[in-house]
Protein backbone atom coordinates (compact mmCIF):
# COMPACT_ATOMS: atom_id res chain seq x y z
CA UNK A 1 0.00 0.00 0.00
CA UNK A 2 1.42 3.08 -0.98
CA UNK A 3 0.74 5.30 2.24
CA UNK A 4 3.46 8.31 2.74
CA UNK A 5 4.42 10.26 5.38
CA UNK A 6 6.78 12.70 5.81
CA UNK A 7 8.24 15.31 8.43
CA UNK A 8 8.87 18.71 8.30
CA UNK A 9 9.07 19.30 4.37
CA UNK A 10 7.10 21.69 3.04
CA UNK A 11 6.35 23.52 -0.52
CA UNK A 12 7.99 27.41 -0.21
CA UNK A 13 7.32 29.17 -3.54
CA UNK A 14 5.18 28.06 -6.26
CA UNK A 15 4.82 30.42 -9.91
CA UNK A 16 2.38 29.80 -12.79
CA UNK A 17 2.46 30.51 -16.79
CA UNK A 18 -0.49 30.25 -18.77
CA UNK A 19 -0.26 30.92 -23.35
CA UNK A 20 -1.36 34.37 -23.94
CA UNK A 21 -3.80 32.69 -26.62
CA UNK A 22 -7.48 32.24 -25.54
CA UNK A 23 -9.77 30.34 -26.42
CA UNK A 24 -13.69 31.56 -25.59
CA UNK A 25 -15.81 28.07 -26.19
CA UNK A 26 -18.76 30.24 -26.90
CA UNK A 27 -17.32 31.27 -30.31
CA UNK A 28 -16.31 27.79 -30.69
CA UNK A 29 -19.12 26.88 -33.12
CA UNK A 30 -16.99 26.27 -36.42
CA UNK A 31 -17.74 22.50 -36.09
CA UNK A 32 -21.18 22.39 -33.97
CA UNK A 33 -24.14 24.25 -33.72
CA UNK A 34 -24.37 27.26 -30.50
CA UNK A 35 -27.06 24.76 -28.74
CA UNK A 36 -24.95 22.27 -28.47
CA UNK A 37 -22.27 24.62 -27.32
CA UNK A 38 -24.25 26.04 -24.75
CA UNK A 39 -25.34 22.99 -23.29
CA UNK A 40 -21.61 21.45 -23.07
CA UNK A 41 -20.76 24.92 -21.61
CA UNK A 42 -22.77 24.67 -19.19
CA UNK A 43 -22.45 21.44 -18.33
CA UNK A 44 -19.05 21.56 -18.17
CA UNK A 45 -18.07 25.06 -16.76
CA UNK A 46 -15.37 25.72 -19.16
CA UNK A 47 -15.82 28.99 -20.61
CA UNK A 48 -12.38 30.06 -21.67
CA UNK A 49 -9.51 27.71 -22.13
CA UNK A 50 -5.23 28.71 -22.98
CA UNK A 51 -3.67 27.19 -26.08
CA UNK A 52 -0.28 27.26 -26.81
CA UNK A 53 1.25 28.40 -29.88
CA UNK A 54 2.39 26.57 -32.67
CA UNK A 55 5.65 25.27 -31.66
CA UNK A 56 5.27 26.18 -27.48
CA UNK A 57 5.66 23.39 -25.38
CA UNK A 58 4.60 22.43 -21.97
CA UNK A 59 8.51 23.02 -21.20
CA UNK A 60 8.10 26.66 -22.29
CA UNK A 61 5.53 27.19 -19.71
CA UNK A 62 7.39 25.26 -17.03
CA UNK A 63 10.38 27.57 -17.99
CA UNK A 64 8.77 30.75 -17.65
CA UNK A 65 6.95 29.98 -14.58
CA UNK A 66 10.68 29.08 -12.85
CA UNK A 67 12.36 32.01 -14.30
CA UNK A 68 9.48 33.88 -12.21
CA UNK A 69 9.86 31.65 -9.69
CA UNK A 70 13.59 32.15 -9.26
CA UNK A 71 13.27 36.20 -9.47
CA UNK A 72 10.75 36.35 -7.21
CA UNK A 73 12.74 34.38 -4.46
CA UNK A 74 15.93 35.42 -4.95
CA UNK A 75 16.69 31.94 -5.39
CA UNK A 76 20.55 30.64 -5.62
CA UNK A 77 20.28 28.34 -8.22
CA UNK A 78 23.13 26.01 -7.30
CA UNK A 79 21.01 24.96 -4.55
CA UNK A 80 18.72 23.11 -6.66
CA UNK A 81 19.71 19.46 -6.32
CA UNK A 82 16.90 17.69 -8.04
CA UNK A 83 14.49 18.53 -11.11
CA UNK A 84 11.26 17.41 -11.51
CA UNK A 85 9.14 17.46 -14.94
CA UNK A 86 5.78 15.94 -14.59
CA UNK A 87 4.28 16.18 -18.02
CA UNK A 88 2.33 13.73 -20.74
CA UNK A 89 3.40 16.34 -23.41
CA UNK A 90 7.26 16.25 -23.32
CA UNK A 91 9.26 18.12 -25.76
CA UNK A 92 10.48 14.70 -27.53
CA UNK A 93 10.40 10.88 -26.93
CA UNK A 94 13.99 11.18 -25.96
CA UNK A 95 16.05 12.46 -24.35
CA UNK A 96 13.99 13.67 -21.09
CA UNK A 97 12.76 17.23 -21.04
CA UNK A 98 13.47 17.79 -17.61
CA UNK A 99 17.60 17.55 -18.60
CA UNK A 100 16.97 19.81 -21.35
CA UNK A 101 15.73 22.12 -18.77
CA UNK A 102 18.47 21.64 -16.51
CA UNK A 103 20.32 23.22 -18.81
CA UNK A 104 17.94 26.35 -20.11
CA UNK A 105 17.54 26.90 -16.27
CA UNK A 106 20.66 27.35 -15.96
CA UNK A 107 21.26 24.79 -13.14
CA UNK A 108 24.26 22.88 -12.09
CA UNK A 109 25.52 20.01 -14.06
CA UNK A 110 25.01 18.40 -10.34
CA UNK A 111 21.62 18.33 -10.67
CA UNK A 112 19.48 15.20 -10.84
CA UNK A 113 16.78 15.26 -13.50
CA UNK A 114 14.26 13.25 -14.78
CA UNK A 115 10.51 13.51 -16.21
CA UNK A 116 7.58 11.92 -14.34
CA UNK A 117 4.87 10.81 -17.08
CA UNK A 118 1.33 10.91 -15.37
CA UNK A 119 -1.88 13.13 -15.93
CA UNK A 120 -4.48 14.24 -13.78
CA UNK A 121 -2.93 12.48 -10.91
CA UNK A 122 0.69 13.35 -11.90
CA UNK A 123 0.94 17.04 -9.42
CA UNK A 124 0.32 15.06 -6.24
CA UNK A 125 2.81 11.69 -7.61
CA UNK A 126 5.29 14.37 -8.15
CA UNK A 127 5.12 16.06 -4.92
CA UNK A 128 5.32 13.08 -3.28
CA UNK A 129 8.68 12.46 -5.03
CA UNK A 130 10.00 15.74 -4.50
CA UNK A 131 8.94 15.18 -0.92
CA UNK A 132 10.57 11.92 -0.48
CA UNK A 133 14.01 13.63 -2.13
CA UNK A 134 14.04 16.38 0.19
CA UNK A 135 14.23 14.58 2.86
CA UNK A 136 17.13 13.15 2.49
CA UNK A 137 20.17 14.61 4.22
CA UNK A 138 22.35 17.23 2.05
CA UNK A 139 19.83 18.16 -0.55
CA UNK A 140 18.39 21.17 -0.44
CA UNK A 141 15.63 22.36 -2.78
CA UNK A 142 14.09 20.47 -5.31
CA UNK A 143 12.24 22.49 -7.95
CA UNK A 144 8.92 20.56 -9.21
CA UNK A 145 7.72 21.48 -12.59
CA UNK A 146 4.69 20.24 -13.90
CA UNK A 147 3.08 21.24 -17.52
CA UNK A 148 0.49 20.16 -20.35
CA UNK A 149 -0.37 21.29 -23.34
CA UNK A 150 -3.54 19.10 -24.00
CA UNK A 151 -5.20 21.30 -26.05
CA UNK A 152 -2.44 19.42 -28.70
CA UNK A 153 -3.68 16.29 -27.48
CA UNK A 154 -7.28 16.26 -28.64
CA UNK A 155 -9.14 16.82 -31.73
CA UNK A 156 -11.06 19.89 -32.09
CA UNK A 157 -14.11 18.01 -33.92
CA UNK A 158 -14.40 15.24 -31.29
CA UNK A 159 -17.07 17.24 -29.00
CA UNK A 160 -16.04 14.95 -25.78
CA UNK A 161 -13.00 16.07 -25.35
CA UNK A 162 -12.85 19.22 -27.46
CA UNK A 163 -14.48 22.10 -25.13
CA UNK A 164 -12.22 20.86 -21.54
CA UNK A 165 -8.77 20.90 -21.85
CA UNK A 166 -6.20 23.76 -21.79
CA UNK A 167 -2.41 24.33 -21.13
CA UNK A 168 -0.72 25.82 -18.57
CA UNK A 169 3.05 25.14 -16.57
CA UNK A 170 3.71 25.79 -12.95
CA UNK A 171 7.04 25.54 -11.14
CA UNK A 172 7.49 24.64 -7.13
CA UNK A 173 10.08 24.85 -4.80
CA UNK A 174 10.29 21.73 -2.03
CA UNK A 175 12.62 21.89 0.85
CA UNK A 176 12.93 21.57 4.37
CA UNK A 177 11.03 23.51 6.88
CA UNK A 178 9.41 23.07 10.14
CA UNK A 179 6.32 22.58 8.54
CA UNK A 180 4.43 19.46 10.58
CA UNK A 181 3.83 16.12 8.65
CA UNK A 182 2.39 15.54 5.54
CA UNK A 183 0.68 12.60 4.27
CA UNK A 184 -0.06 10.94 0.58
CA UNK A 185 -1.84 7.84 -1.05
CA UNK A 186 -1.00 6.86 -4.37
CA UNK A 187 -2.92 4.40 -6.29
CA UNK A 188 -3.21 2.82 -9.76
CA UNK A 189 -5.60 0.49 -11.46
CA UNK A 190 -4.21 -0.04 -15.15
CA UNK A 191 -7.22 -2.15 -16.12
CA UNK A 192 -9.41 0.75 -16.54
CA UNK A 193 -6.20 2.54 -19.35
CA UNK A 194 -8.37 1.84 -22.23
CA UNK A 195 -10.62 4.89 -20.56
CA UNK A 196 -8.65 7.94 -21.59
CA UNK A 197 -5.94 7.16 -23.77
CA UNK A 198 -3.93 8.20 -27.35
CA UNK A 199 -3.73 4.56 -29.27
CA UNK A 200 -1.42 5.28 -31.86
CA UNK A 201 2.04 7.30 -32.28
CA UNK A 202 4.02 5.14 -29.20
CA UNK A 203 5.90 1.96 -29.45
CA UNK A 204 2.82 -0.31 -29.40
CA UNK A 205 1.33 1.12 -32.41
CA UNK A 206 3.77 2.83 -34.35
CA UNK A 207 2.87 6.44 -36.15
CA UNK A 208 1.65 5.20 -39.69
CA UNK A 209 -0.41 6.38 -42.55
CA UNK A 210 -3.47 4.88 -41.01
CA UNK A 211 -2.93 6.68 -37.84
CA UNK A 212 -3.00 10.15 -38.77
CA UNK A 213 -6.28 9.71 -40.55
CA UNK A 214 -9.11 11.56 -39.77
CA UNK A 215 -12.16 9.01 -39.14
CA UNK A 216 -15.60 9.55 -37.69
CA UNK A 217 -15.71 7.45 -34.55
CA UNK A 218 -19.16 7.47 -33.14
CA UNK A 219 -23.29 7.47 -34.19
CA UNK A 220 -22.76 10.99 -32.93
CA UNK A 221 -20.12 12.10 -35.91
CA UNK A 222 -17.46 13.02 -33.30
CA UNK A 223 -14.17 13.13 -35.64
CA UNK A 224 -10.44 12.62 -34.46
CA UNK A 225 -7.36 10.20 -35.77
CA UNK A 226 -5.45 7.18 -33.63
CA UNK A 227 -3.31 9.52 -32.49
CA UNK A 228 -5.56 11.92 -30.86
CA UNK A 229 -6.98 11.38 -27.71
CA UNK A 230 -10.02 9.57 -26.16
CA UNK A 231 -11.99 9.89 -23.13
CA UNK A 232 -14.98 7.67 -21.80
CA UNK A 233 -16.55 10.48 -19.65
CA UNK A 234 -19.29 7.91 -18.41
CA UNK A 235 -16.97 5.02 -16.67
CA UNK A 236 -14.14 7.95 -15.61
CA UNK A 237 -16.97 9.29 -13.74
CA UNK A 238 -18.02 5.90 -12.45
CA UNK A 239 -14.43 5.37 -11.75
CA UNK A 240 -13.99 8.45 -9.63
CA UNK A 241 -17.51 7.97 -7.84
CA UNK A 242 -16.55 4.91 -6.65
CA UNK A 243 -12.90 5.56 -5.78
CA UNK A 244 -12.25 8.68 -4.33
CA UNK A 245 -14.39 9.52 -1.84
CA UNK A 246 -12.78 6.47 -0.45
CA UNK A 247 -9.33 7.23 -0.82
CA UNK A 248 -10.17 10.88 0.74
CA UNK A 249 -11.05 9.18 4.06
CA UNK A 250 -8.45 6.47 3.94
CA UNK A 251 -6.12 9.78 3.37
CA UNK A 252 -7.88 11.47 6.51
CA UNK A 253 -7.64 8.80 8.21
CA UNK A 254 -3.95 8.25 7.69
CA UNK A 255 -3.77 11.69 8.46
CA UNK A 256 -5.57 11.35 11.52
CA UNK A 257 -7.83 14.48 10.59
CA UNK A 258 -11.11 15.56 9.38
CA UNK A 259 -12.07 17.85 6.40
CA UNK A 260 -13.42 20.08 9.27
CA UNK A 261 -9.73 20.53 10.07
CA UNK A 262 -8.53 21.35 6.60
CA UNK A 263 -8.47 24.93 5.43
CA UNK A 264 -8.82 23.93 1.76
CA UNK A 265 -9.76 21.28 -0.86
CA UNK A 266 -7.86 21.62 -4.17
CA UNK A 267 -9.42 19.10 -6.40
CA UNK A 268 -8.13 18.28 -10.27
CA UNK A 269 -10.29 20.43 -12.24
CA UNK A 270 -12.27 17.53 -14.20
CA UNK A 271 -15.62 19.52 -15.00
CA UNK A 272 -17.93 21.31 -13.26
CA UNK A 273 -20.60 18.98 -13.35
CA UNK A 274 -18.24 16.05 -11.80
CA UNK A 275 -16.37 18.34 -9.06
CA UNK A 276 -20.04 20.03 -8.06
CA UNK A 277 -21.05 16.20 -7.79
CA UNK A 278 -17.90 14.71 -5.86
CA UNK A 279 -18.20 17.87 -3.52
CA UNK A 280 -21.74 17.53 -2.97
CA UNK A 281 -21.33 13.86 -2.38
CA UNK A 282 -18.05 14.84 -0.05
CA UNK A 283 -20.32 17.19 1.65
CA UNK A 284 -18.01 19.56 1.40
CA UNK A 285 -17.89 23.89 2.66
CA UNK A 286 -17.74 24.99 -1.55
CA UNK A 287 -16.29 28.38 0.14
CA UNK A 288 -12.79 25.85 0.64
CA UNK A 289 -12.63 24.16 -2.70
CA UNK A 290 -11.25 27.02 -5.01
CA UNK A 291 -11.67 26.34 -8.85
CA UNK A 292 -10.32 27.50 -12.44
CA UNK A 293 -12.42 25.42 -14.50
CA UNK A 294 -14.28 28.39 -15.82
CA UNK A 295 -11.26 30.31 -16.91
CA UNK A 296 -8.63 27.37 -17.44
CA UNK A 297 -10.17 24.35 -18.02
CA UNK A 298 -8.89 20.75 -17.51
CA UNK A 299 -5.33 21.12 -17.45
CA UNK A 300 -4.46 17.77 -16.73
CA UNK A 301 -1.70 17.30 -14.16
CA UNK A 302 -1.06 20.81 -13.94
CA UNK A 303 -5.16 21.71 -12.65
CA UNK A 304 -4.05 21.10 -8.96
CA UNK A 305 -1.13 23.60 -9.06
CA UNK A 306 -2.72 26.01 -11.49
CA UNK A 307 -5.95 26.43 -9.20
CA UNK A 308 -3.59 26.95 -6.35
CA UNK A 309 -1.23 30.30 -7.84
CA UNK A 310 -4.32 31.63 -9.35
CA UNK A 311 -6.97 30.83 -6.36
CA UNK A 312 -5.04 30.76 -3.07
CA UNK A 313 -2.57 33.46 -3.96
CA UNK A 314 -2.81 35.95 -0.77
CA UNK A 315 -4.14 33.18 1.35
CA UNK A 316 -1.12 31.26 2.32
CA UNK A 317 0.80 33.46 4.16
CA UNK A 318 0.03 32.16 7.38
CA UNK A 319 0.15 27.89 8.46
CA UNK A 320 -2.79 26.16 6.40
CA UNK A 321 -3.74 22.63 5.94
CA UNK A 322 -4.54 21.28 2.50
CA UNK A 323 -6.06 18.65 0.87
CA UNK A 324 -5.00 17.52 -2.96
CA UNK A 325 -6.59 14.93 -5.08
CA UNK A 326 -5.81 14.19 -8.22
CA UNK A 327 -7.09 11.57 -10.81
CA UNK A 328 -7.49 10.69 -14.05
CA UNK A 329 -5.27 8.73 -17.14
CA UNK A 330 -3.93 5.56 -16.19
CA UNK A 331 -6.51 4.99 -14.28
CA UNK A 332 -3.96 7.32 -11.61
CA UNK A 333 -5.02 8.79 -8.38
CA UNK A 334 -3.11 10.64 -5.61
CA UNK A 335 -4.77 12.21 -2.06
CA UNK A 336 -2.66 13.97 -0.12
CA UNK A 337 -3.03 16.24 3.43
CA UNK A 338 -0.23 18.81 3.49
CA UNK A 339 0.61 21.58 5.86
CA UNK A 340 2.13 24.99 4.60
CA UNK A 341 3.95 27.15 6.82
CA UNK A 342 3.90 30.32 3.98
CA UNK A 343 3.88 29.62 0.23
CA UNK A 344 5.10 32.85 -2.27
CA UNK A 345 3.03 32.71 -4.89
CA UNK A 346 3.85 34.75 -7.56
CA UNK A 347 1.59 36.42 -10.38
CA UNK A 348 0.64 34.39 -13.49
CA UNK A 349 2.82 34.87 -16.31
CA UNK A 350 1.76 34.78 -19.78
CA UNK A 351 3.61 33.81 -22.77
CA UNK B 1 -39.57 2.84 -7.18
CA UNK B 2 -40.82 3.11 -10.39
CA UNK B 3 -42.32 6.88 -10.06
CA UNK B 4 -38.86 7.77 -8.71
CA UNK B 5 -37.04 6.44 -11.28
CA UNK B 6 -39.18 8.04 -14.13
CA UNK B 7 -38.68 11.38 -12.54
CA UNK B 8 -34.77 10.57 -12.23
CA UNK B 9 -35.21 9.63 -15.79
CA UNK B 10 -36.91 13.01 -17.09
CA UNK B 11 -34.12 14.94 -14.77
CA UNK B 12 -31.17 13.42 -16.27
CA UNK B 13 -33.21 14.04 -19.98
CA UNK B 14 -33.95 17.62 -19.02
CA UNK B 15 -37.29 16.84 -20.38
CA UNK B 16 -40.25 18.46 -17.80
CA UNK B 17 -42.73 19.23 -20.38
CA UNK B 18 -42.83 14.91 -21.52
CA UNK B 19 -44.50 12.01 -20.06
CA UNK B 20 -41.37 9.35 -19.98
CA UNK B 21 -42.88 6.18 -20.01
CA UNK B 22 -41.09 2.31 -19.41
CA UNK B 23 -41.57 1.70 -23.02
CA UNK B 24 -40.00 4.62 -24.83
CA UNK B 25 -36.71 4.21 -25.96
CA UNK B 26 -33.73 5.86 -24.90
CA UNK B 27 -31.97 6.44 -28.26
CA UNK B 28 -35.52 8.56 -29.11
CA UNK B 29 -34.84 11.40 -26.76
CA UNK B 30 -32.67 13.77 -28.43
CA UNK B 31 -30.97 14.30 -25.26
CA UNK B 32 -30.03 11.10 -24.77
CA UNK B 33 -26.19 11.74 -25.05
CA UNK B 34 -22.70 11.18 -23.11
CA UNK B 35 -24.27 14.56 -21.29
CA UNK B 36 -27.24 12.91 -20.36
CA UNK B 37 -25.24 9.82 -19.22
CA UNK B 38 -23.16 12.00 -16.41
CA UNK B 39 -26.32 13.20 -15.05
CA UNK B 40 -27.76 9.82 -14.99
CA UNK B 41 -24.78 8.73 -13.33
CA UNK B 42 -24.87 10.85 -10.91
CA UNK B 43 -28.46 10.63 -10.05
CA UNK B 44 -28.56 7.27 -9.77
CA UNK B 45 -25.58 6.99 -7.19
CA UNK B 46 -27.56 9.77 -5.29
CA UNK B 47 -30.82 8.14 -5.20
CA UNK B 48 -29.83 4.23 -5.50
CA UNK B 49 -26.46 3.98 -4.48
CA UNK B 50 -26.07 1.97 -8.11
CA UNK B 51 -23.41 2.24 -10.74
CA UNK B 52 -24.42 1.38 -14.33
CA UNK B 53 -21.43 1.04 -17.15
CA UNK B 54 -20.96 2.78 -20.28
CA UNK B 55 -21.33 -0.22 -22.24
CA UNK B 56 -24.35 -1.37 -19.90
CA UNK B 57 -26.23 1.85 -21.24
CA UNK B 58 -25.29 1.21 -24.88
CA UNK B 59 -26.87 -2.17 -24.53
CA UNK B 60 -30.14 -0.93 -22.67
CA UNK B 61 -33.15 0.18 -24.94
CA UNK B 62 -36.03 0.89 -23.55
CA UNK B 63 -36.60 2.95 -20.28
CA UNK B 64 -37.62 -0.46 -18.66
CA UNK B 65 -34.24 -1.90 -19.45
CA UNK B 66 -32.52 0.14 -17.45
CA UNK B 67 -35.32 0.06 -14.77
CA UNK B 68 -34.64 -3.80 -14.04
CA UNK B 69 -30.96 -3.23 -14.51
CA UNK B 70 -31.01 -0.56 -11.57
CA UNK B 71 -33.43 -2.60 -9.75
CA UNK B 72 -31.45 -5.66 -9.62
CA UNK B 73 -28.55 -3.54 -8.36
CA UNK B 74 -30.54 -1.84 -5.60
CA UNK B 75 -29.35 -2.96 -2.41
Amino acid sequence: MAELSFENIGISAMAGAVPKQIIKNRDYTAHFDEALVKDIIDKTGVEERRFASEGQTASDLCFAAAEQLFEDNQIDKSEVDILLFVSQTPDYRMPATSVTLQHRLGLSKSTAAFDISLGCSGFVYGISVAYAYANMPGIRKVLLLDGETRSKVYHPKDRKTGFIFGDAGVAAIIEKQEVGHSFFSLNSDGSKSDLIKIDAGGYRNPSNEESIKEKVVDEHGNIRTDEHGYMNGADVFNFVLREIPKNIRQTLSLANTSMEELDFYVFHQANKFMNDYLAKKLKLDSSKVPSTIQKYGNTSSVSIPITIVDQLKGQLHSPKKLLLCGFGVGMSWATAVIPTNQINISDIVEV
Amino acid sequence: MEQKFLNLIKEALEVDSIEVKFEDLLADFDAWDSMARLSLIALLDEQFEVEVADAEFDKTETVKDLFNLVKSRVK
